[in-house]
C-alpha cells in the first residue's frame, strides 16, 4: 500500500486554525485520527456527504479538528444523535468518534441499541482503559488490577470486552487493533466504511499521561511494549485455552456480515406501511 | 400531498392526537420518543402517520436518546419532535440544555402528571411549569406553551414548530393529562390555511461561515444544516460566532449566552400572547394557565354574577414570561388570583411580576383534579 504524507493528510483534512490539538505526548487517538482520514482518501468519499458525530472525552474533540460537519454532543449520547442525523438525511455517511467510557458506561444503553437497530455508522472506538479528559478514573473497560484515581488500588471489577459485546449485540463489521497496527487499522476502517449497518474498529490507544504514569508505563514506548504482551492475535487465540487468555486481549476482525442496516429496514417499512394502508398501486 | 388524516374539516379527536396531526401540518417528518402516559397516543398517532408521509417515527431506547435524535434529525435539515410526560421530561434535560446552546429548533411535548417521581400517571397536574423553564442547568432561555384545550393543542404545536424555527430555539409544548385524552372537536385545516414559518438558512458563504453569529443582527443566526458543504462544527461547550470551542474565555462566554437569551426576551413581544376576560374594569384577576382556565372562566362569569368585578388573564405562553404587563395588572386589580394545579410555580413568576402592586394570593390543587369553578369562587368571595 502506498501512504501518502501525513502532512497531505493534515492539509487536506484538518481545520488549520484549530491546532495544535488537546492531545498529549503519547497520546494514540491523533493515530486513530489519521487512519480514519487515510481510509476516506483512500475510498475517495465526499467530506461534504460526511459527517462526524461524539460524545465527551478526548477522542470526542476529534470532529473539532476535522475540516467536516460534526456534531460534538453530549457524554455517551452520540450514537443517538447520529441516529437522528442518519435516519432524517440517509444520504450523509456517518462516523461517531468515541471513547472507551464514552461507549461503554454512560452511552452502553445507546450503544447497544445502536448495534441492535443496526445504525448505520462507522464508529472508531478509542479504548485507553481511563477517562483521560477528567484525569484518570476506571473506565468500564480496565483490565482487573489496573489503577486509575478511582480505584486507587487496582479496578475491582470485570471489564467489557466492547468488541465481544458488539458482535454480540448484532453489528455487521467488528474489528479491534492497538494504534501500533496501522495497516490493519487503515484497512479495518476502510471496510468499515464502505458496508451498512453498524460497523465498529476500535483501537487499543495509548494515554500515558492518565493511564500509562499511574501503572508504571510513563511512556508511549512502554504502553506499545505492554500491548505486545497483552494482545493476541485472532487466529492464535482460538487455540489458547480460557486460563491462557486471562488477562488478555484478543486483536482481530471479530464479525464481517451483511445484515441490511436501519436506513434500508426502515425504506421497506414505510413502503409496507403504504401499501398496508392502500396507498400504493 | 396525501394526508392519513382528514383536513379541512373538523374531527372529534384527544389532545394527543391533535398534537400529533398538527405536527404533520407544521412539516415535522422525524419524530423519535419513548413510551410514557399520558403522552403515548402522540407516540402511536405519529408512528401511524409518519411513514405514509415519508417522515420518520423511531421509538429510541429511553427519553435522554429521544431528545438526541430529534437534535440531530434537525441538524440535519428536519422539523423534528418528541413528546413525554414529567419522569421522562427530566431525563430530556440534558439534551435539552445542548439544544439551547446549540440553537437547535425542536419541539418538545410535556403532557404533565403529578410527581415528583413515577407520582400518578394517569393523572393532570401543573407541575413541571418551573422545569419547564429552568429544568436543564446554567443561564438559558426558551420558550414554553400551554393550551387548555384540545383545539388549543393542535393550534399551540403548529405555533411551536413555527417559533422554533423563527427563532432557532427548542420550544417546550407543555400541556396535561386532561387535555391529552379529552376528546373535543377539532378544526383541522388545509395546508395552505396553515402559515408555516421555515428556519433561515445561510445566504452565502460568509454566512454559513457564522453559525453562531449574529449577521442579521436580530440575534438569530443562520442554521447551515449538514450535508451541504459548510462543514459546521456543532459544540455544547462555550464556541465562539464560529462554533470553535472558547471554554475558558469570558467574553466570548458572556456575549453568547446574552445572545441566545436576548433574542427571546428581545422578541417576547412576538412570542407571548394571552386571552383576556372581563378585565377592563377587573379588580379581581385571576391568572392562570393550561387546563385550569376553563374552570376560570366560569368561575369569572359567576363572581360577575355576584356582583364581583372579577377578570381572568389567560397565559398561551408560559416563557417567556410577561413581567412588565402583570405589574400593569397589579396596580389596576386590588387582588390577584393565581389557581393552579401545584402548589405554587406559576405563582411565583406573577408575584414577581406584581411587584407589590397588589396582593397575590395561590390556589393550589394537586392530586390529578382539576378545580371546580366553584372552588376558585369560593376563595374569591371568602
Amino acid at each position: 500500500m502506498y501512504l501518502k504524507s501525513a502532512y497531505d493528510i493534515r492539509d487536506k483534512y484538518l481545520r488549520k486554525d484549530m491546532l495544535p490539538t488537546i492531545f498529549c505526548p503519547g497520546c494514540g487517538i491523533g493515530s486513530a485520527l489519521q487512519y480514519t482520514l487515510r481510509a476516506i482518501d483512500d475510498l475517495g468519499l465526499n467530506p461534504d456527504e460526511i459527517v462526524w458525530v461524539s460524545g465527551i472525552g478526548c477522542s470526542s474533540r476529534v470532529p473539532g479538528f476535522v475540516n467536516f460537519d460534526g456534531l460534538h454532543t453530549t457524554h455517551g449520547r452520540a450514537l443517538a444523535f447520529a441516529t437522528g442525523i442518519k435516519l432524517a438525511n440517509p444520504n450523509l455517511k456517518i462516523i461517531a468518534f468515541m471513547g472507551d467510557g464514552d461507549a461503554a458506561a454512560i452511552g452502553g444503553n445507546h450503544f447497544i441499541h445502536a448495534i441492535r437497530r443496526n445504525l448505520d455508522v462507522t464508529v472508531i472506538l478509542i479504548n485507553n482503559f481511563t477517562y483521560g479528559m477528567t484525569g484518570g478514573q476506571v473506565a468500564p473497560t480496565a483490565l482487573k488490577g489496573l489503577k486509575g484515581t478511582t480505584a486507587p488500588y487496582g479496578q475491582f471489577e470485570n471489564p467489557f470486552d466492547i468488541a465481544d459485546l458488539a458482535v454480540s449485540a448484532g453489528a455487521n463489521y467488528v474489528a479491534r487493533w492497538s494504534v501500533f497496527n496501522y495497516l490493519q487499522g487503515i484497512n479495518s476502517i476502510k471496510k468499515a466504511l464502505q458496508k451498512e449497518g453498524f460497523t465498529l474498529v476500535e483501537f487499543l490507544s495509548p494515554c500515558p499521561i492518565s493511564f500509562g504514569r499511574r501503572n508504571r508505563m510513563k511512556t508511549a514506548p512502554e504502553l506499545l511494549r505492554w500491548y505486545q504482551k497483552i494482545t493476541v492475535p485472532l487466529s492464535k487465540a482460538k487455540k489458547m485455552s480460557p486460563e491462557e487468555l486471562e488477562g488478555k486481549i484478543v486483536i482481530g476482525e471479530f464479525a464481517d456480515r451483511d445484515r441490511p442496516g436501519l436506513v434500508r429496514e426502515y425504506e421497506e417499512y414505510k413502503k409496507r406501511a403504504k401499501r398496508m394502508m392502500g396507498w400504493e398501486e | 400531498m396525501r394526508y392519513p388524516f382528514p383536513v379541512g374539516k373538523s374531527d372529534f379527536i384527544q389532545g394527543d392526537e391533535a398534537i400529533a396531526r398538527a405536527a404533520i401540518l407544521a412539516g415535522c417528518r422525524f419524530y423519535a420518543g419513548y413510551p410514557i402516559t399520558p403522552a403515548s397516543e402522540i407516540f402511536e398517532a405519529m408512528a401511524l402517520y409518519m411513514p405514509l408521509v415519508d417522515g420518520v417515527s423511531i421509538q429510541m431506547e429511553d427519553e435522554l436518546a429521544s431528545m438526541a435524535a430529534i437534535i440531530g434529525a434537525s441538524w440535519a435539515g428536519a422539523k423534528a419532535m418528541t413528546a413525554t410526560s414529567g419522569p421522562g421530561f427530566s431525563l430530556m434535560m440534558e439534551n435539552l440544555g445542548y439544544a439551547i446552546m446549540t440553537e437547535t429548533p425542536v419541539v418538545v411535548v410535556d403532557v404533565q402528571r403529578s410527581g415528583p417521581s413515577t407520582g400518578q400517571p394517569t393523572l393532570a397536574a401543573q407541575g413541571d411549569i418551573m422545569q419547564a423553564i429552568w429544568g436543564t442547568h446554567g443561564d438559558h432561555s426558551l420558550i414554553v406553551l400551554s393550551p387548555s384545550t384540545v383545539q388549543e393543542a393542535f393550534d399551540f404545536t403548529i405555533k411551536a414548530f413555527n417559533l422554533a424555527e423563527k427563532y432557532r430555539t427548542p420550544v417546550i409544548l407543555l400541556t396535561d393529562a386532561e387535555i391529552a385524552h379529552m376528546r373535543e372537536r377539532v378544526y383541522i385545516p388545509k395546508p395552505d390555511e396553515i402559515e408555516l414559518v421555515e428556519r433561515k438558512l445561510p445566504a452565502n458563504e460568509e454566512e454559513a461561515k457564522l453559525p453562531f453569529g449574529d449577521p442579521h443582527g436580530d440575534g438569530v443566526p443562520p442554521m447551515p444544516i449538514f450535508g451541504k458543504g459548510y462543514r459546521t462544527y456543532v459544540t455544547g461547550l462555550t464556541h465562539d460566532e464560529r462554533g470553535r470551542p472558547k471554554t475558558v474565555d469570558a467574553e466570548v462566554h458572556e456575549k453568547l449566552i446574552k445572545r441566545i437569551i436576548g433574542k427571546i426576551e428581545n422578541n417576547k413581544h412576538d412570542i407571548i400572547t394571552y386571552d383576556a376576560f372581563e378585565l377592563e374594569d377587573a379588580e379581581i384577576a385571576v391568572i392562570s394557565t393550561g387546563i385550569v382556565s376553563r374552570s376560570a372562566v366560569r368561575a369569572v362569569k359567576i363572581l360577575r354574577e355576584k356582583g364581583v368585578k372579577a377578570g381572568l388573564l389567560k397565559l398561551n405562553t408560559i416563557w417567556p414570561f410577561d413581567f412588565d404587563m402583570i405589574e400593569e395588572l397589579a396596580e389596576q386589580v386590588k387582588k390577584i388570583y393565581v389557581p393552579e394545579m401545584n402548589l405554587g410555580q406559576l405563582y411565583h413568576l406573577v408575584k414577581e411580576g406584581a411587584n407589590g402592586k397588589a396582593e397575590v394570593e395561590l390556589i393550589p390543587k394537586i392530586g390529578g383534579e382539576v378545580h371546580t369553578p366553584m372552588e376558585i369562587v369560593e376563595r374569591v368571595v371568602g
